[in-house]
């Protein structure tokens, strides 16, 4: 872990004027991924700000009749909140599915959105990464390299990680809004689905943040009810990573809405394949990973994907 | 005390205590944090500065620079020491395949090249990250599926050739040719390699994580060229092992070499995204199993041949090790295959042979019943053997392998099984049913002990054992109070010292049954001491009990023998050659039940239960954990354990417990363990055996076995992950 200096800013617009104000400083939170990537100098931030007195952790109406959901709400906390439950229970079922409950109870929404990958070559320092270090190459993507786990669509020739997240899948179908405070005081919304960027040639930019920007709350819309199910598939029953994990809101009328997890460097959804939903799983997943560049490793994730939809859409 | 003929009649069949189920003697220190394992042992020696390993990034190759200059001006740096300084060092052991530091070449990924010292753990790891190294890189070999591919071609000489085994399979009226895979494993004990390492006045002592505290002592002597007598390890707690500890590892080699040159105490653990790659793995392995039988289902040939990885002057995993003897059959070859890979080293992982052998044979037999069309439990009775098929003039000493699975069979209900492979379903679920067979030899080991009798009428017994988990705290207890008539409360057991006499260790399951032997050896020299004092010529002729020594008209208090100052005796256990003239194995059946999603292949292990012919029981609580601990790790090995090689560079690029997945409780559903009621009079005075390592012989075959029955697929390629059954599951 290299030094770092830290200071507590409860103000979200000063800790983001902050923010933008040192180079290299970062927010800290939960801590739950950052601190296990800066022990590995993964990350090496020089300056932490630490938001967790700024208040950004309540649950609250929308004058829609949504709800906004503070930065700072730990998922253990946001997992179990009557409305949540009620109303976008898919929201709870991803988030339970993830990590365990010790981490759920530090974890944060703003930190799970921003959480990095898993990749085995992005975790060891000594293997090239375009992700950690720009322009050092991708491991993951040469000859004998150990690929099962990495993404199989929305990838580039510079890296085939995926996003970790169940909870940001969840959120993606539930067309969730992510709100900010920059570092000149403004605020505005991202739209989940523009938040998280594809790699390209820049893989180490992972999101539509500009430096020093600040998470201060995701907000989901009005309820629409339906059969709301999130289906994580893993190689065992609990705390692991998801091969293939699928959202997926139903409504009587056989419509709804898919988004599928661990395929992809972000949830993974488009409104064609939901259009497609009352023609079936595989019509629906022929849709959502046309033009899926699997590796030998993880092409199962295809086949697996559609059987998954499958599964839940036998369910009653 | 030599044991050098089967055990007669002795006091362990009437024992009041040895057999009886008690908790863990050492349990309270452990939940309560007081037993302090090696990291964390404060108090030792004052001053302990902290060491952080660097390692190889390169899988083969030779170190041209280590630049340390950054590392020297960061905060808290104390001392730094590279390999190139040391040079190359004597290898430690006849078993350590790996070098485990000095000299410019690079033998495997994470191989330790230097270590950084400094005050505070924090400040080693930021100083040990600021050291660069500069490397020549050369071409590996990384691939097993292209040495499998030579040695095909080649004609190895045979382990063993009995009769004429190719004329009896093209003859056989049923044959069997399958390939098995198995991919390498890792320990993933719970507690990191760590050592805490003091000179003074010329001698060092090592306060340490180990398995086999006397191994340890002299491979470190070896190493640093010096009297092993200079050399003081202790370990009295060990968070696990599986293999992983039972030879000297870089932790304790870094931490004696940065404590010298500084002349200051200093600590190192290996942390855990090092070593998977740094320590040592079970070899991945490739297996030809043929099988030949008459209709009946008569073996008449059986050849198991394997192929695993090693690094040069390494052994490779024996997975043909029980194939030799488990099954009758008048015609067998065993071939054994070594691919020289530069891979970490492959070693010893807990039943190293027939864990991985098993995991491919006990699937064959089923794929062979299946052939025949017989009840595969009734196929595997029908081919007992009592006498070692290879010599049959040798016979196992007691083998009750039938009796577990008759009785395994009843217990789990093996009669209303699935019949037809991918034939029950419960809405979404496939559900199956899998047996196995498992068998890991029982080898016994010399083991010293000391015991103090206290004027207190306290026992002490001394031996430098470990207790790697397994439960040798209680089991040691247990067998001192019984042939010393005292109550398990009345005796402390000190462990894993090396001033205490020389121990079996922990290893290949024969540290249990060797151990206390080795203790009641000591104990009946204690016995002799006290008649000696008391004027009777014939020990046997006193009893002990209740904290009395009676007999001869005489009834004192043992407390009063000492009451002129402690008694203190001492003696090792050894094992005779007539034990060679058996097969002392251990025997189990498993039986599993799996549910497999229909659509999507995850597998869910329903019920588990395992049936054990181990020889006498010393603790049924602490065997059954070891049982169930076992059961664990075969449902890892079955579903999900698997160290993933990258092919190119040539390492395990997963290596920390996100990546290597082991099971969770989740995975893990009720487990039975029954013991049956056996005694192995040539196995050891009490008549026991190991057990450690049988609860996970045969387990991921019996889960294999079920998911086939399960799904009607057959996956002969470890793990059985759902993307290996989704081609040929249901698509509704």
């Amino acid at each position: 872990m290299r030094e770092f200096s830290y200071e507590r800013i409860a103000d979200p617009a000063a800790a983001a004027a902050r923010a933008a104000e040192v180079e290299g400083a970062k927010f800290i939170a939960g801590g739950t991924n950052l601190l296990d990537l800066m022990k590995l100098e993964i990350e090496t931030p020089v300056h932490l700000i630490d938001v967790n007195g700024s208040g950004l952790d309540k649950i609250t109406e929308t004058p829609e009749g949504g709800l906004r959901i503070g930065a700072l709400v730990r998922n253990t906390t946001l997992s179990a909140h009557a409305r949540v439950r009620r109303d976008y229970p898919v929201l709870t079922r991803a988030l339970v599915a993830g990590a365990s409950g010790q981490l759920r109870n530090k974890a944060t929404t703003a930190g799970n959105l921003l959480q990095r990958t898993r990749c085995p070559y992005f975790y060891d320092t000594a293997q090239a990464c375009n992700k950690r270090v720009p322009g050092s190459g991708c491991s993951a993507l040469t000859e004998g390299a150990f690929s099962r786990q990495l993404g199989i669509i929305g990838t580039s020739d510079a890296c085939i990680a995926t996003h970790p997240s169940d909870m940001a899948v969840g959120l993606r179908t539930l067309d969730a809004v992510v709100e900010t405070i920059t570092p000149t005081g403004m605020t505005r919304t991202i739209h989940l689905e523009e938040f998280h960027h594809l790699p390209g040639d820049t893989p180490d930019q992972e999101n539509a943040l500009m430096p020093g920007e600040m998470i201060t709350a995701v907000t989901l819309p009005a309820p629409i009810g339906g059969q709301q199910v999130y289906h994580k598939v893993r190689d065992r029953a609990s705390y692991a990573f998801a091969l293939v994990s699928v959202a997926l809101i139903r409504q009587p009328d056989g419509s709804g809405r898919v988004a599928l997890g661990g395929v992809a460097p972000k949830p993974w959804r488009s409104a064609a394949a939901d259009a497609e939903l009352p023609n079936g799983a595989a019509a629906v997943v022929a849709q959502l990973l046309d033009g899926a560049r699997p590796t030998e490793e993880n092409t199962f994730k295809i086949a697996l994907a559609e059987r998954t939809l499958a599964a839940l859409l036998a369910e009653d | 005390m030599e044991f050098n003929q089967p055990a007669g009649q002795n006091l362990f069949d009437q024992s009041r205590i040895v057999g009886k189920p008690m908790p863990r003697v050492e349990g309270p220190l452990k939940v309560s944090g007081h037993a302090k394992y090696a990291f964390e042992r404060h108090d030792v020696v004052a001053g302990q500065l902290h060491g952080y390993p660097v390692v190889s990034t390169i899988a083969q190759g030779r170190i041209t620079e280590i630049d340390t200059s950054a590392a020297e001006s960061a905060p808290g740096f104390r001392g730094v020491v590279t390999a190139l300084e040391i040079g190359e060092m004597p290898s430690p052991f006849a078993w350590n395949f790996a070098p485990l530091f000095g000299g410019d070449r690079v033998s495997h990924y994470h191989q330790a090249i230097a270590v950084v010292v400094a005050e505070t753990f924090e400040q080693a790891r930021a100083a040990a990250a600021l050291v660069r190294v500069d490397y020549e890189v050369e071409e590996g070999n990384y691939d097993l599926e292209a040495a499998w591919e030579r040695a095909r071609e080649d004609r190895s000489e045979p382990v063993s050739r009995i009769g004429d085994f190719e004329g009896a399979f093209a003859a056989a009226e049923v044959t069997l040719d399958g390939e098995y895979r198995t991919p390498g494993h890792s320990h993933a004990m719970m507690e990191p390699h760590a050592t805490i390492a003091n000179w003074q006045d010329g001698k060092l002592t090592i306060w340490t994580a180990t398995q086999m505290v006397d191994w340890i002592r002299q491979s470190l002597a070896r190493t640093l060229e010096m009297d092993p007598e200079n050399v003081r390890v202790d370990s009295p707690y060990i968070g696990g092992g599986f293999g992983a500890k039972l030879y000297l590892r870089a932790d304790a080699v870094l931490a004696a070499l940065a404590a010298r040159k500084l002349a200051e105490p200093v600590k190192v653990a290996l942390p855990r995204p090092m070593i998977m790659n740094n320590t040592t793995h079970r070899a991945a392995t490739i297996q030809r199993i043929r099988i030949g039988a008459d209709r009946e289902g008569r073996i008449t040939a059986i050849a198991h041949e394997a192929i695993s990885n090693t690094l040069p002057s390494g052994r490779g995993e024996t997975a043909t090790a029980q194939t030799r003897a488990f099954y009758a059959g008048a015609n067998r070859l065993i071939v054994h295959h070594t691919a020289v890979m530069h891979l970490p080293e492959a070693n010893a992982m807990r039943a190293p042979g027939e864990a991985s052998g098993l995991m491919a044979l006990e699937i064959a037999m089923d794929e062979m019943a299946e052939k025949l069309e017989m009840d595969p439990v009734q196929f595997r009775i029908i081919n007992d053997t009592q006498v070692d098929p290879e010599s049959p003039d040798r016979p196992f000493s007691n083998r009750n392998f039938v009796q577990c699975l008759e009785h395994g069979a009843e217990v789990f209900g093996w009669a209303e099984r699935n019949m037809t492979p991918g034939g029950r379903r419960e809405g979404m679920w496939l559900i199956g049913h899998g047996a196995a067979g498992a068998y890991r030899g029982s080898p016994a080991m010399a083991s010293g002990a000391r015991i103090r009798l206290q004027p207190s009428g306290r026992l002490i017994v001394e031996t430098d054992m470990t207790d790697i988990g397994t439960g040798s705290y209680t089991v040691i207890a247990q067998t001192a109070a019984e042939v010393m008539g005292l109550p398990v409360e009345a005796v402390d057991v000190v462990l894993g010292d090396s001033a205490f006499p020389v121990s079996a260790g922990s290893g290949g399951q024969w540290g249990g049954p060797s151990a206390t032997a080795g203790v009641y050896a000591a104990c009946v020299a204690l016995r002799a001491e006290i008649a000696t004092r008391l004027g009777v010529e014939n020990a046997d002729s006193l009893e002990f009990v209740d904290g009395h020594v009676r007999g001869n008209d005489l009834d004192r208090l043992l407390s009063e023998m000492a009451a002129e100052g402690e008694i203190i005796s001492e003696d090792t256990i050894t094992f005779g050659d007539f034990r060679r003239d058996h097969i002392v194995s251990t025997f189990g059946a498993h039986f599993v039940e799996v549910a497999v999603h229909a659509l999507t292949g995850e597998m869910r292990v329903r019920r588990m239960l395992a049936v054990c012919d181990s020889g006498r029981i010393l603790n049924p609580v602490t065997a059954r954990s070891q049982v169930i601990g076992g059961m664990v790790m075969g449902v890892g090995a079955a579903l999900m354990e698997e160290i993933a090689v990258d092919t190119h560079r040539g390492y395990f690029p997963a290596h920390d417990l996100a990546g290597y997945e082991v099971p969770v409780h989740a995975d893990i559903p009720a487990q039975e363990v029954i013991f049956l009621d056996t005694l192995d009079p040539v196995s050891t005075p009490m008549k026991a055996k190991g057990v450690g390592e049988l609860g996970l012989c045969g387990v991921a075959a019996a889960v294999a076995n079920a998911a086939y029955n399960a799904t009607g697929v057959r996956v002969r390629n470890y793990p059985m992950t759902l993307e290996k059954f989704i081609p040929g599951l249901p698509t509704a």
